[in-house]
């Protein structure tokens, strides 16, 4: 019986594997946003109750599972210049593909693969992976349509 | 041609197609025997020995020097042949293409594709969902002010590179062949515009140059391959070959890097690790046009 190539058989997706290092652009913070303890001063407590932010942030709309989300689910309460995974660890921006990929591990493991996502570089070596966030809106994920480029000029007698 | 007329035409001083073929026959074999007059290389093309380094960086020169005077700018001439091992693939993400178009113009600006009159290697296809994939149904010249359009998806189509080429097959001058990266190439000097090789492809991936390319010199990418995007003088064909000028040189094609999606993918199929042999595995793949045996490899598949 064929059982496809030989190849095939031997290679599982091994999520479990970390890579070496991934190379990434620095994340696209909004102008001016980082590092976010410039405002999130330390010593003022942290109202952690849900409610609608009105001194900043207005013009976040949380679209991203709303209905279960929010803000400190991923911003870590005390060290406001990270993120948090559900363990509790904290990760940097530069990292964080590692909180997206809790919920959403068949889009991490292709994207490790190369083949979710966009990367630059080389094809045989070195190459930047663009994090989730520089295509995705975090907070409401869900692409945009956008205006095409222009349409091909039908052909015409060009003799 | 008859006898008398033939020997009409000699004793008038004449010279008939066959004397000449019979004089042409003696000099190349005069050259095989090792008797090379510089002389004559001109009257053969300069192609028709097999060139040595020095004669290529010779040609090279010249044409860099013509180029970089034409379009007042310092142009680059890569030669890299295909790296041993490497047989280069493609894939596209179908579920992911909105049809945005930007890799028909990014296309357009790194491989000095003309502007006017306008020549695109990268057709994106409107298709409608409800047909599925109907090459007659299909639209290239949607005008759209949004992308996706809701009820449609979109298919882009480039040079295939075929593991078995109709094209190739149907040059009569040997002026395009499959390089062992995979990678099908014109020699823009051999093609004599006879466009068999349009009407053999089966994906409408060859395009003519009916006028002198029109590309404007402020927008010229100067990093060039002689087999790729170097200006295409007029009556030659051209197409799309993974940008050459790049992947052989170990970079991504510009349409992968350009793409908003990421719905492009490249890479190469004999590296067990690459992107390529990780979706062939995992993914729902397919080919254009199955069915005629060209075996491409330019495979489209469904990331969802």
């Amino acid at each position: 019986m064929y059982r496809g190539p030989r190849w095939a058989e031997a290679t599982e997706p091994s999520a479990a594997a970390e890579p070496e290092e991934i190379q990434v652009p620095p994340p696209p913070f909004t102008e001016g946003a980082f590092p976010c303890s410039d405002c999130h001063d330390p010593e003022i407590p942290v109202n952690t109750r849900r409610r609608a932010l009105t001194m900043a942030h207005q013009e976040i709309e949380l679209r991203h599972d709303e209905a279960h989300r929010w803000c400190l689910d991923c911003h870590d309460t005390d060290d406001r210049d990270v993120l948090h995974l559900a363990s509790g660890e904290r990760v940097p921006f530069e990292e964080s593909y590692r909180l997206c990929g809790q919920c959403h591990g068949d889009k991490f493991r292709d994207w490790r693969a190369g083949v979710h996502g966009r990367r630059i570089g080389n094809w045989d070596g070195a190459k930047t992976y663009l994090l989730c966030v520089h295509c995705h809106d975090a907070h409401s994920p869900r692409f945009e349509p956008l205006a095409p480029d222009p349409m091909p000029v039908r052909p015409a007698r060009t003799r | 041609m008859s006898t008398e007329k033939k020997q009409r035409e000699r004793t008038e001083g004449g010279v008939t197609r066959r004397d000449m073929l019979c004089a042409v026959a003696g000099c190349a074999a005069a050259l095989a025997g090792g008797c090379v007059d510089p002389t004559h290389t001109g009257f053969f093309q300069e192609h028709f020995q097999e060139l040595g380094k020095e004669d290529l960086a010779r040609i090279l020169g010249k044409l860099e020097r013509e180029l970089s005077g034409r379009f007042g700018k310092d142009v680059k001439f890569g030669t890299q042949e295909a790296r041993p091992g490497v047989e280069f693939a493609y894939a596209l993400d179908i579920s992911r293409c909105i049809g945005c178009r930007r890799c028909v113009y990014g296309c357009v600006e790194e491989n000095n594709q003309s502007r006017d009159p306008q020549v695109h290697w990268i057709r994106v296809l409107e298709m409608e969902n409800e047909r599925g994939i109907d090459f007659e149904g299909a639209d290239p010249y949607y005008d759209a002010e949004t992308v996706p359009r809701p009820g449609r998806f979109y298919l882009p189509v480039a040079c295939q590179q075929c593991r078995n080429p109709p094209c190739v097959k149907s040059c009569p001058v040997g002026a395009t062949w499959q390089d062992p990266d995979g990678i099908t190439v014109i020699d823009y000097e051999w093609c004599i515009g006879c466009r068999c090789c349009i009407s053999a492809c089966p994906y409408g991936a060859r395009h003519f140059n009916w006028t002198d390319p029109e590309i404007p010199a402020e927008s010229l990418n100067p990093n060039m391959h002689y087999l790729g995007n170097r200006p295409r003088p007029k009556g030659v064909v051209e197409k799309c070959t993974f940008c050459i000028q790049r992947v052989r040189d170990g970079r991504y094609p510009a349409c992968v890097e350009v793409c908003p999606v990421g719905a492009r993918k490249f890479g190469d199929l004999n590296d067990p690790d690459g992107e390529l042999r990780y979706l062939l595995e995992h993914k729902r793949v397919f080919v254009l046009k199955n069915e005629l045996k060209t075996f491409p490899r330019f495979y489209y598949f469904y990331g969802l």
